[in-house]
Formats: structure tokens, sequence, C-alpha cells
């Protein structure tokens, strides 16, 4: 064994990552070259003196605190409920949710109506003089931190002016009665208006789409957020900006 | 009720219970890494979304090398533009930094070194000295504890890249941890 592989070894051997047969190697190399033998005393010195505890840092509150602010709300008093309930009720629980999910299916085709429509007269309301953005900007950091304290959702925003689509910036909405984040792009002379309000999160769906007035609509959700794109492109390419969207702000 | 948000809600409970307790551990990693703790917040909350969002697909044993590696790519997709004055991650640089020979200089008298222990905030400016990928390792290894296993998958290197880039990173702090002690003139 040379000093230069020993050198890089020795520390595998502090970090007993060696197996038993390179482990003995090294330790033969050190036991008989004072020059390693001195790297392995100093290395051990180097853990020594570094202990890990107190150069952690802890997370602050408010970060804490707005971290489980974004999860789904799953409070633990109720789920106990569930489970007490669960051992006798099961089958009653069960038909009682298929018929609650009847009743939301009948339901929810009068409010998809009424969203759709919400959406439509945001899009228009937000091509008039003076009313696309209330933030405007093309960096996508000035306009995720602008919706902060503004909504009780993150909306991923990101730049995808390399593939075509220019970020402009971004407002606050309202959509079915609840204030949503409006985050507003450009390709060409389109606008595309991308509102995004908290969804369920086990919504988890492929892409809805509609033509109303002439604009085209896409609607998903995913992570916890429902998604509307709105534009007066063609279909197709709403379609591609979405596909874009989501692999930009997906890791 | 149905049983699809009871599902998500199930899920959302053991995204809290795995991920939350590491909280401390991302955002560590991220004040290393992003040398800032304004960008480490937003990068650490960017994480616990993008890391929720993908939790039905999170199959590993082990979720904190799971956790470090989104936040990795955090850093790299959102912040790296921001910071590239101080951050590079492995990119061209820090294969130039792998190619230059492990640091051949012994340290200064090895026979009789002795490292006075140091106060946090000492070593930590020290260790955030280091240039990256060196950073990165240490403090995945010597603060966050993960294996060296597990930092070639956050890092996305072969474990030998690892194993020397630590090697070269401790000879840097040693270094540089001696460079403070002469500084101050303490008995060495």
């Amino acid at each position: 064994m040379t000093c230069a592989e020993a050198e890089i070894l020795i520390h595998a051997l502090l970090d007993g990552e060696l197996d038993a047969g390179h482990a003995h190697e090294v330790e033969a190399h050190v036991g008989c070259c004072p020059h390693c033998a001195a790297e392995l005393r100093g290395c051990r010195e180097l853990r020594r003196a570094m202990p890990a505890a107190p150069l952690r840092f802890v997370a602050p509150t408010r970060l804490r605190r707005s971290i489980e602010g974004t999860l789904p709300s799953a409070p633990p008093r109720v789920s106990n409920r569930r489970s007490v309930l669960k051992g006798f009720a099961m089958g009653t629980a069960l038909s009682a949710a298929l018929a609650a999910s009847l009743v939301v299916a009948v339901v929810r085709t009068d409010q998809d109506q009424r969203v759709l429509g919400d959406v439509i007269s945001a899009h228009v309301r937000s091509l008039q003089p003076g009313h696309l953005t209330d933030v405007q900007t093309s960096d996508q950091h000035t306009v995720k931190p602008w919706f902060n304290g503004r909504l009780d959702v993150a909306p991923p925003v990101v730049d995808l002016t390399a593939q075509g689509f220019t970020l402009i910036g971004g407002r606050l909405d309202y959509i079915d009665g609840k204030a949503v984040a409006a985050i507003v792009y450009r390709r060409r002379m389109h606008v595309i208006n991308l509102f995004v309000a908290q969804g369920t999160a086990s919504a988890q769906g492929a892409a809805e789409r509609a033509t109303v007035q002439g604009f085209n609509v896409e609607h998903w959700s995913t992570g916890g957020l429902a998604f509307f794109a709105v534009s007066d492109i063609s279909p197709d390419e709403l379609r591609d900006f979405i596909g874009t969207f989501e692999a930009a702000h997906v890791p | 009720m149905t049983t699809g948000s009871d599902a998500s809600h199930d899920q959302a409970r053991r995204f809290r219970d795995a991920a939350l307790p590491l909280l401390d551990d991302v955002y560590t990693l991220a004040r290393y890494l992003l040398r800032n703790a304004a960008d480490a917040e937003d990068a650490v909350q960017e994480c616990y979304l993008r890391a929720l969002r993908h939790f039905d697909t999170y199959r590993g044993p082990e979720i904190k090398p799971w956790l470090f590696a989104i936040l990795r790519n955090v850093i790299r997709g959102e912040f790296a533009r921001r910071s590239c004055a101080t951050l590079t991650m492995d990119g061209d640089t820090a294969e130039d930094a792998d190619a230059i020979p492990l640091w051949q200089e012994p340290p200064p008298t090895p026979e009789s070194e002795i490292l006075h222990e140091r106060d946090a905030d000492t070593v930590r400016r020290l260790v955030a000295a280091l240039p990256e990928p060196f950073r990165e390792a240490i403090v995945l290894r010597e603060i966050n504890e993960l294996s060296y296993r597990e930092i070639a998958d956050v890092v996305g290197a072969p474990v030998g890249t690892v194993m020397s880039r630590l090697a070269r990173a401790r000879c840097m702090l040693r270094q540089a941890w001696i460079a403070v002690e002469e500084e101050e003139g303490l008995p060495t």
C-alpha cells in the first residue's frame, strides 16, 4: 500500500467503513510508516476536537410552523375518534362513505361549472389594462415570497423563459370565493394565467380540459394543490406549458 | 369523509412522523451548503413541499438521505443561480477540484499535534470556509452522520469519490484549525 492510498483509507478506517482485509492492510501500513501514523493521529485529534452536536443548527420556530402549516392537516383527535369507531362501525362507515361520494359526485358537477366560470372570469378580468399583475417581475424568487402571508398555500413559481413561457408576475385572485394565487406567463402575445389554490391532498389526477368562450382551460391537482391554467393559446400549446411547468417544479 | 381523504391523511401523518423530526438535520445541511440563514429557510421549506409531494413514491429504508437528496436538488435548481458567487455544486468546478491531487503537504509538526477544542462558532466558520464539494462531504459525514454509501447516494458520486473528498476535506480543515491556533499564538 502506498502512502497516497493510505492517506485516504485511514479516514475510512476511522469511520468504520473498511472491511477487515483493508483495515488490516491500512493498519499494517500505518504501523511501519511514521508519516501515515502521524496522519492517523492528526485525524483522530480532529474528530476529538470536533464533536458534531454543537455544530448543528436548530431550525427557526417560524420555519417549523410554516412547514407544519403546509402539511395537510391530520388532526390526531379525529383519527383517534375514528379508530374507536372503526372497531364496530366499519360497515356503517363504508356505506356512509359510499353514499357521501355519490352525493359529492352529484354536487360536484354544479360546483365544477361554477369554478370553471370563475376561472374564465378571472382570466378575462386580468386581461383588462392594469389588472394583470400585482407583483410584476420575471424573477421567480420575487414572485414566490410575495404570496407569503397573502395565501394559505405556497404556490410553486418557476421561470420558464428558456422554454418559451416568460414569467411576468403574480397577483391575488378569487376563485369559488377563496383567495388563490395567479401566476402570469406570456407566450408570444398570449397571456397564460396559472391559478393555484389549495386542493385536497388526495387529488392526483390527469388533467381535465375544457374550452369556454374560446379560452382553453386545463385543471389538474398534485401535492395538495389544485391548478387551473387558462389561455387563448391552442390546447396543444397549453398542454405543452403544463408539461414544462410540471417538469420544472418537480425535482 | 371519503376513504380517499383517509388515505391522504394517513400519508400526511406518516410524512409528518417521518420527516418533521429531521427538520433540524435538513436545516443544518442547508445552512452549511448555502451559508445564509434566509436562503436555508427557503430551501428547506421547498424541500419539504417537494418531499411531501413525492412521499408516495418514497420506498427507501432511510428517509434522511432521501430528504437530503431533495434538498440538494432544490439548492441546485433554485438557489445555485442566486448564490453562484459563493456556491458551486458539483459541476465542472467540483470535478476540477477533485482532479487536484490529494493534499500532499504534511501538516506542521504532526507528531505533537494537539488541536484545542474551539467554540462552535469558530468550527462552523472553518467548515463554512471549505470549498464545495469538500464542505458538503464533511457536513454529511461529521455533522449529519451519514454512512459513505448514503453520502454517495445523496451527492450522486461513487463511494471512492466520497472517500477522497472526505480525506481532503479533513486535511483542509485540520490545516485551517492549526492556522487558527497559530494566529492566536497558542502552544501546539
